[in-house]
């Protein structure tokens, strides 16, 4: 039985690497022109991004009768898209923060890109409860409270209007977390800059930057309050999402499990979708030991923590949905397993809830090729979650007589594949375009990078 | 002109540097600065830096701007516009507390890492002389460095030099810099600056009148201004005549008009026409502000007749003349609709019920002149 000496940090990056090669290494990809690969991805993407493009262009010309939208079912895939999304963004929040503040070092070889995901993600999400106005260019202002020819406020009760400052304000401090974290990374690429069009740039962004220690110690001190401060956000973002649905009074909506359970849902499908790119980043751009496997393999355990809540909390609904002696809520449930919407239902559990076990097996869990595919089943689970709490729940609400089967049309689904397309894209754009790994972080992480005792007191 | 702005040494380790570190500390220099690519552990301790007070300011701010989101909460529910939503309370404070919790992390994160750095970075600042030396694209990188400003009050080049070498620096430079590059003032003036303003307003101004004038009749953007609807006045195609509704039968009158049948019949009016309003209060002082308006001009805030205009227009008469007195309200009424010699009809600008209270208002004037016995009680 080996030991291991747990009075020690572990060393996160192989120390065969010195700080210059580091340096070479992340920026890489940024100075040279990107190989076949690149363009063919970038090229997929961006034609799910104008599918996408034209679906939502012929919604605004047509109007939003070209999707499946009927009467009991209002919200269907705008609101099912949305919270996807919204969710997925959440995994990077929680790396960045959240395991910023347990000091878990696994975290700043992804931390960067995890943030940078959780900015594309909330972008991609925004785009959906905006077209579900159906005019956005008239609607949208009046998600916000501004003083207006109407003299009328928006309604500071309602969920809805909690969702638009909780989803603004998580946008908004991710951000500027984001930016905080790229300033020193800008600096250095000013000075590795030799085109002067670039070295504007950079200067521009990196706000002149001076790696002054008498700036790095408020910078970590604003780093961690940040860190502080985006933790119980993240935790709020997704809760108040959840209020959404949780504070009607509609069957299988209106229960206090939504939070928990909306938010361990949203950080074990965005853990899936950082894994995934991670996994094609790190190959792509061969960052294996930046990226080691031991990183992927603690996401993938927080995969399977986070799959057996959600789990527990699929079957809890199902308890309560038969102790309340509620009869809507008891037939909501019955008729989300067995109705018409049961192959939606199977698809979510099975996906969610039993393929993740596989990652009890540490063979699994290590080896690149099985962990993509979960992870890809992980994300299909969970849009199916979404759909399932969304369309079943408002297709058969309390009065038989106005029930409805909802059915996606293509304009729907041309929207659902361009909001991939667009978040695939800002990703790779950005993997060509900003580091997409923390300079700074890694190398203070990095062998030998922090001295060999605190203090020069005693160095005599 | 150039001038000495500090002298920069360069280390190799971590251990170099934090050595390095404490010993200028300890040699009591205040104007100086280290300079490395990430943190370094202990760094604050060797140069004795206070701890940052970053976090006061964002409890400070966060909670000012709490108070605030919940005070205009307060005030558009119970004060600018109070409306009762779900039977709930005008104050739901439980309500509040989502948005009131993301006011606070939000002003808390960005005005945080604003005060960061506007007021203790001082950023941006692109024309610092330390930027662009082989100094700083050394430090940038995998260097550590210190340098010693020559506005230090124990700075002397030659004993600084000594001293940085003597601490192992491996590299000593003089770091230089051109007055007029950090010289900010009368930029303002300077000739690119006002020519991107002058662009700026140029094609702000042409985007936001391609967005109001153009962008906004464009179908689907035209906030439905378009419509396949008839409108009042409108010219139609569906009828022959080509207006856009059916002709009235005849004898259709317009909602709410009232004809008047005396118009050539004084008398008539006299007799047959009754005050339907009662003079009351209401009455009155509507009566009071629509004369004031139009029939003091002529005959006088009291009616006497004597009005500030005399003199320079046909004097209006006195209405408390026998005449006057004698006339009944449907007679006084007809002069106001009609007008009689030169004064005009008041029936297009005067309503039907004002005209009634002007004449409520006429005759309280000639009874507070012609007060009978029963008023004095």
């Amino acid at each position: 039985m080996s030991t291991i000496d747990y009075t020690k940090n572990e060393v996160n990056v192989k120390g065969t690497r010195s700080l210059k090669e580091i340096d070479d290494l992340i920026v890489a990809p940024l100075d040279r022109i990107p190989n076949k690969k690149f363009f063919i991805a970038i090229g997929f993407t961006s034609t799910l991004l104008l599918i996408g493009t034209i679906g939502i262009a012929l919604s605004f010309y047509y109007g939003t009768g070209l999707w499946g939208n009927n009467n009991p079912v209002g919200w269907a895939f705008p609101i099912v898209n949305f919270v996807f999304w919204v969710g997925i963004g959440h995994a990077g929040t929680l790396i960045s923060a959240i395991l910023f503040l347990l000091r878990q070092r696994w975290r700043n070889g992804i931390a960067r890109f995890a943030e940078a995901m959780t900015i594309f993600a909330v972008i991609t999400a925004l785009i959906f409860p905006i077209i579900h106005t159906g005019r956005p260019w008239v609607a949208a202002v009046y998600l916000l409270p501004y003083p207006n020819q109407h003299a009328v406020w928006v309604n500071f009760n309602s969920p809805l209007l909690w969702d638009v400052f909780a989803v603004s304000t998580y946008f908004t401090v991710s951000l500027v977390f984001w930016y905080v974290g790229l300033i020193p990374d800008f600096a250095l690429l000013r000075d590795r800059a030799t085109g002067k069009i670039k070295k504007v740039i950079y200067s521009i962004f990196s706000l002149g930057w001076r790696f002054s220690n008498r700036h790095w110690q408020h910078y970590e001190m604003t780093y961690l309050i940040l860190a502080g401060l985006a933790t119980p956000l993240v935790l709020s973002v997704h809760t108040i999402v959840s209020f959404d649905f949780a504070v009607s009074i509609l069957p299988g909506w209106h229960t206090t499990i939504f939070p928990p359970y909306f938010v361990a849902g949203a950080i074990f499908s965005g853990f899936a979708m950082v894994q995934n790119s991670l996994i094609v980043i790190r190959k792509v751009f061969d960052m294996d030991d930046l990226i080691p496997l031991k990183t992927l393999e603690t996401m993938n355990k927080i995969i399977l923590l986070t799959g057996t809540m959600v789990g527990y909390a699929y079957s809890m609904e199902f308890f309560i949905a038969w102790y309340s002696g509620s009869q809507p809520e008891y037939f909501t449930f019955v008729n989300r397993a067995f109705g018409p919407y049961a192959w939606a239902y199977w698809t979510m559990f099975s996906c969610n809830v039993f393929i993740p076990q596989l990652f009890w097996i540490k063979k699994i869990r290590t080896s690149i090729v099985p962990m993509f595919i979960i992870a890809i089943f992980v994300n299909v689970g969970m849009w199916f979650e979404r759909f399932v709490i969304v369309v079943t729940s408002l297709s058969r609400d309390f009065l038989p007589s106005s029930w409805a089967y909802y059915r996606p049309t293509i304009t729907d689904f041309a929207i659902l594949l361009g909001s991939f397309g667009l978040f695939f894209t800002l990703t790779l754009l950005f993997t060509r375009f900003l580091p997409s790994i923390a300079i700074a972080e890694i190398k203070a992480v990095s062998e030998g990078a922090q001295p060999s005792h605190h203090g020069g007191e005693d160095h005599e | 002109m150039s001038k000495l702005y500090s002298v920069a040494a360069l280390f190799k380790t971590p251990d170099d540097i934090m050595h390095a570190a404490s010993k200028v500390a300890d040699a009591g220099y205040e104007k100086y600065d280290v300079n490395t690519p990430y943190p370094i552990h202990g760094m604050d301790g060797a140069m004795k830096l206070k701890s940052s007070k970053m976090g006061y300011y964002t409890i400070t701010i966060g909670l000012t701007c709490m108070s605030l989101m919940l005070f205009f909460m307060y005030w558009v529910y119970n004060i600018d516009y109070p409306q009762v939503i779900g039977g709930k309370p005008l104050f739901p404070l439980p309500a509040f507390v989502p948005i009131m919790f993301e006011i606070t992390i939000l002003t808390g994160a960005v005005l945080t890492v604003a005060v960061m750095l506007i007021f203790y970075f001082k950023f941006p600042n692109n024309a610092h002389p330390l930027h662009d030396s082989s100094y700083m694209k050394a430090v940038s990188s995998d260097k550590f460095g210190v340098n010693i400003e020559a506005v230090d009050p124990k700075f002397d080049l030659d004993k600084v030099k000594a001293f940085l070498a003597s601490i192992g620096a491996y590299q000593i430079d003089e770091i230089y810099f051109d007055e007029e590059e950090v010289n900010t003032k009368h930029k303002i003036l300077d000739s690119k600056f006002v020519i991107g303003m002058f662009l700026i307003a140029g094609f702000t101004s042409i985007s936001v009148y391609l967005h109001m004038n153009k962008a906004l009749y464009l179908p689907p953007f035209d906030w439905m201004l378009l419509q396949h609807k008839v409108t009042a006045q409108d010219h139609s195609d569906f009828f022959k005549n080509g207006i856009s509704s059916r002709e009235p039968v005849e004898g259709t009158v317009a909602r709410g008009f009232m004809p008047y049948l005396y118009s050539e019949d004084p008398d008539g009016a006299s007799d047959n026409l009754v005050n339907p309003f009662v003079a009351d209060e209401e009455n009155i002082a509507l009566g009071k502000k629509k004369y004031l308006t139009y029939c003091s001009p002529c005959h006088g805030d009291l009616a006497k007749g004597d009005s500030r205009l005399n003199g320079q227009f046909p004097n209006g008469p006195t209405l408390h003349s026998d005449k006057l007195l004698s006339w009944t309200d449907g007679r006084i009424y007809h002069v106001i609709t009609e007008g009689q010699n030169v004064m005009p009809g008041y029936k297009k600008t005067v309503t039907r019920k004002e005209r009634w209270a002007i004449v409520n208002y006429v005759r309280k004037l000639q009874r507070a002149l012609d007060a009978k016995e029963e008023d004095m009680q």
